[in-house]
């Protein structure tokens, strides 16, 4: 796979993958701003009001209708963060010709229909259609109130934006309710003509077209689009210790029958200079995959819990530890937690645990290599970090890290805050059971 | 044992199959410039095979066994994981148990035989003691509740509670606490011997590697004898009208969330059977996929949102159709959907919609050759019905727009239908 980045217009880059393996190319459109809570709303808004119609199929039926004659060819709205950057735009995915029974190229008629999806969408006096926003808002207001459904992905989410409650990254990709219930269509379309001209754009493509044959088909599709000044001033800025000199807490209550415990760390003043591959080699070694000694012994050994594991938001130096459990099990699963983040700092594990956690980082990174959406999210981070090396790279430097490394990782990390849902009837049961045990007594 | 060479010329794929000498069915699809090698070693036996005869007896098992004993199929007689060791070679090993089938699986990078030859012997290899069969439970228990506090698994059970009057398929997989209090170290055993014999099972693998070498592996790791396997008893079949029609339970979720499902005929094997289910899922698309007419309405006037979907899910001697998302009015969704089935019916499809619905449809089978799971566990599940989903791409062009309005007429009339609902509790939900 050869990889090659250019700037096709001012402030629009192209990372090209060139790839002949796969059986579909993908192609992605990503507009790039700081995330703030101003304006997330309007953003994570934006490309679902755009994917509605455009001027050639003004509505969702002649969209959907011409994606089908393209071999079910997709472009679908994507709103991401990247450590405190909102990025948002399109996902396009479609047969390379060799698949297709006449082997009709897709390239140009995609790259067309994502630009005109970003310039040319359905208004009516150069204005936004307000059905299509009024009914993506509905939407959009239905999925934020809407993560309260996984109790999982909610209790993590909810532990970052406490831990996180004075810096951007509370923010979600999807912004508020608030936010979202104060757009109103002609501000939004006044905000999307600002954007058009002054956002980054961040173009990927991994599929059998030549750079040239790619750069092309995107400049043509792309070439009404107006640019002015260019805001390159986004970023993420990284607190290094807790907020408080103890750990904070904070507890939620709802009707579920399992308790959601999530400890919230700050990976602390090794994101100085952040050596990239010990930090993933360390996460893997505590608290990701079957060998870590979360699993091994928060699971495994004590069934405290029926999951237990750690996941790292690298770019913004954190680290999160999500754990289902009994609500009664609280003090155990914590206090456990904690003494395996303990033991990985004495440097409490063996050469086999640290060659284990080494082999899984660099096997999950090699795997990356064999699918379009992971190198798309792959490169799109590189491609914001200023970095140029590939995951393979990456993934051999996982495999020369050594227990020194590990253990600076993990003695620079400091718990912030504790995050727990528990049920909404279980303390009164336990009131009565202590009330009940003092008259024992 | 003969090696059997299928080519895929038109979707690059060539795909080589086996019987060996104890009845183990092989499938590998060779793939060249990847790095990934994945394996998927599945048994004809899942949560719904509870009752079965043999040696003379009929054993009823209790909720929960299949998914039980492959919680426990990791553990290996000297006391290691197997779970431990393929991770620690460097694969990412899993399992998981449907009412139809129990499907352990790896994905590697590298050591790819040696990961394989794990996979088979402790599959293979039943150990279970009183104690480790008590560790467990709680673990056991842990998932249950975290099923019982999720509404997608709700809305799913509710709906196969209705749809199916006695067939074991509407009992949860992983069982309740109450039923695998019931579950020994005896019970696990049972249930392996019967049914973990090679002759009820089938081990997919796609990577760089040799069909014959695969084979030779399998012919070594597993025991050599044929056995015979009994079927399991889901009881009398059942009519295709569903048991109850409407069903609403009250949970701490943001809106409604529903689906719709009817029982479509089951039984069908190989060709017929994936006939049958290309057939429902074009039918399926063009009636409610996201560029039909009535998910486009429906979408555009705030009933239905991007969560809306559908499958046809074969399971246990059982087919299912099943419609749904989230939607503030799923009767409204319940009622527009009989109108467009009854229009359908009447008129039939539009023949330029049909030709779409076919390119979508392509398109969207070549994508899913793309992911390594999707492709083994699919070739395996396929098998259990005697057909493989390669085929698809040529059987595709026989189906007519007929056949579609067919089944859109004969089996999703209204009084096939079921409706389940998991609604926000009275008083706190939104608006």
């Amino acid at each position: 796979m050869e990889y090659s980045r250019s700037e096709l217009m001012p402030g629009v880059f192209l990372s090209h993958l060139k790839s002949d393996k796969f059986k579909t190319a993908c192609m992605s459109l990503n507009l790039i701003t700081q995330l703030s809570r101003e304006t997330a709303s309007m953003n994570a808004l934006l490309p679902n009001v755009l994917r509605r119609g455009t001027q050639r199929y003004p509505d969702m039926e002649q969209l959907s209708c011409r994606l089908d004659e393209l071999y079910g060819a997709a472009i679908e709205p994507v709103v991401r963060r990247v450590g405190e950057i909102h990025c948002f735009g399109f996902f396009a995915s479609f047969p390379e010709p060799a698949f297709l029974p006449g082997g009709e190229a897709l390239l140009e008629e995609m790259s067309r229909l994502m630009a005109e999806l970003l310039l040319s969408p359905n208004t009516r006096g150069g204005l936004l259609l307000p059905a299509y926003v009024d009914s993506e808002k509905e939407k959009l207001l239905d999925l934020i109130r809407s993560r309260v459904n996984d109790k999982r992905g909610y209790a993590v989410q909810r532990c970052l934006e406490e831990m996180c409650c004075y810096e951007d990254f509370a923010v979600s990709r999807f912004g508020d309710e608030e936010g979202v219930e104060a757009i109103r269509y002609k501000k939004l379309t006044r905000y999307y003509r600002d954007l058009l001209r002054s956002c980054p754009v961040e173009l990927f493509y991994c599929g059998k077209a030549t750079l040239s044959e790619v750069e092309d088909a995107l400049r043509d599709a792309l070439a009404g689009m107006p640019r002015g000044e260019i805001n390159y001033d986004v970023g993420t800025e990284l607190r290094m210790n807790a907020l408080e000199a103890e750990p904070r807490c904070y507890e939620e209550r709802m009707d579920v029958t399992q308790g959601k415990l999530v400890l919230g760390f700050r990976l602390g003043e090794c994101m100085e200079d952040p050596d990239r591959a010990a930090i993933h080699v360390f996460n893997a070694l505590y608290g990701s995959g079957a060998t870590s000694k979360l699993f091994l012994n928060v699971r495994e050994k004590l069934s405290l819990c029926y999951y237990a594991s750690s996941a790292i938001v690298l770019r913004k130096g954190l680290m999160l530890v999500s754990s289902g459990i009994s609500f009664d099990k609280f003090d155990a699963a914590k206090a456990e937690i904690l003494a395996q983040l303990e033991a990985v700092r004495n440097g409490d594990f063996t050469d086999e645990e640290l060659n284990w956690a080494r082999r899984a980082v660099a096997s999950d990174l090699r795997a990356a290599m064999d699918s379009p959406g992971e190198l798309e999210g792959y490169w799109l981070s590189q491609a914001l970090d200023g970095l140029d090396y590939g995951p393979t790279e990456l993934a051999e430097l996982a495999g020369e890290v050594t227990r020194e490394d590990v253990i600076a990782v993990a003695k620079s990390v400091e718990l912030d805050l504790v995050y727990f849902l528990r049920g909404e009837n279980e303390n009164t049961d336990e009131e009565e059971e202590e009330a009940y045990d003092d008259t024992e007594a | 044992m003969t090696i059997q060479k299928h080519e895929y010329p038109g979707v690059g794929e060539t795909l080589y199959t086996a019987v060996l000498d104890n009845g183990l069915e092989v499938r590998v699809v060779p793939k060249r410039d990847y790095a990934t090698y994945y394996a998927a070693f599945t048994t004809n036996y899942g949560g719904a095979c509870r009752r079965f005869s043999v040696d003379g007896r009929t054993l009823d098992t209790p909720a929960g066994v299949a998914h039980y004993l492959e919680h426990k199929m990791f553990d290996l007689p000297d006391g290691d994981s197997a779970l431990n060791i393929l991770s620690a070679n460097g694969a990412d090993p899993n399992a998981f148990t449907s009412s139809g089938v129990t499907c352990y699986y790896f994905q590697c990078t590298e050591g790819f035989e040696e990961n394989l030859r794990m996979l088979l012997h402790f599959v293979s290899t039943p150990y279970f003691t009183a104690e480790t069969v008590e560790k467990e439970r709680g673990i056991i228990a842990q998932e249950i509740r975290m099923g019982e506090d999720n509404p997608g698994m709700v809305v799913y059970y509710n709906l196969l509670e209705m749809l199916y009057a006695h067939h074991p398929i509407r009992d949860r997989v992983a069982g309740t606490v109450e039923s695998i209090q019931e579950i020994t170290a005896e019970t696990l055993y049972d249930c392996h011997r019967v049914f973990y014999a090679p002759s009820n099972m089938i081990l997919c693998v796609e990577g760089d590697v040799d069909p014959g070498e695969i084979a030779r592996i399998a012919e070594e790791v597993l025991p050599k004898e044929k056995m015979p396997v009994p079927r399991a008893d889901f009881g009398e079949a059942e009519s295709l009208t569903p048991a109850g029609h409407l069903r609403t339970t009250e949970m701490e979720v943001s809106a409604p969330q529903f689906l719709m499902g009817a029982k479509l005929l089951p039984g069908l094997r190989g060709t017929e059977a994936l006939r049958q289910r290309l057939t429902a899922s074009l039918a399926l698309r063009m009636l409610c996929g996201t560029s039909s007419p009535f998910f486009t309405r429906l979408y555009a006037d705030g009933t239905l949102n991007m969560d809306f979907d559908y499958e046809v899910d074969a399971s246990a001697d059982t087919l299912t159709m099943i419609v749904g998302g989230e939607s503030k009015t799923p009767e409204k969704v319940l009622t527009e959907l009989n109108a467009e089935i009854a229009r359908i019916a009447e008129d039939g499809f539009d023949p330029a919609a049909f030709t779409r619905a076919k390119r979508a449809s392509l398109g969207a089978r070549l994508r899913a050759l793309e992911d390594f799971d999707n492709v083994c566990v699919s070739l395996a599940m396929d098998s259990f019905d005697g057909y493989c989903s390669f085929d698809s791409f040529e059987l595709l062009e026989e189906i007519t727009a007929e056949d579609c309005r067919r089944f859109v007429a004969e089996e999703l009339a209204p009084e096939r239908l079921a409706l389940s609902i998991v609604a926000p509790k009275r008083g706190e939900a939104e608006t």
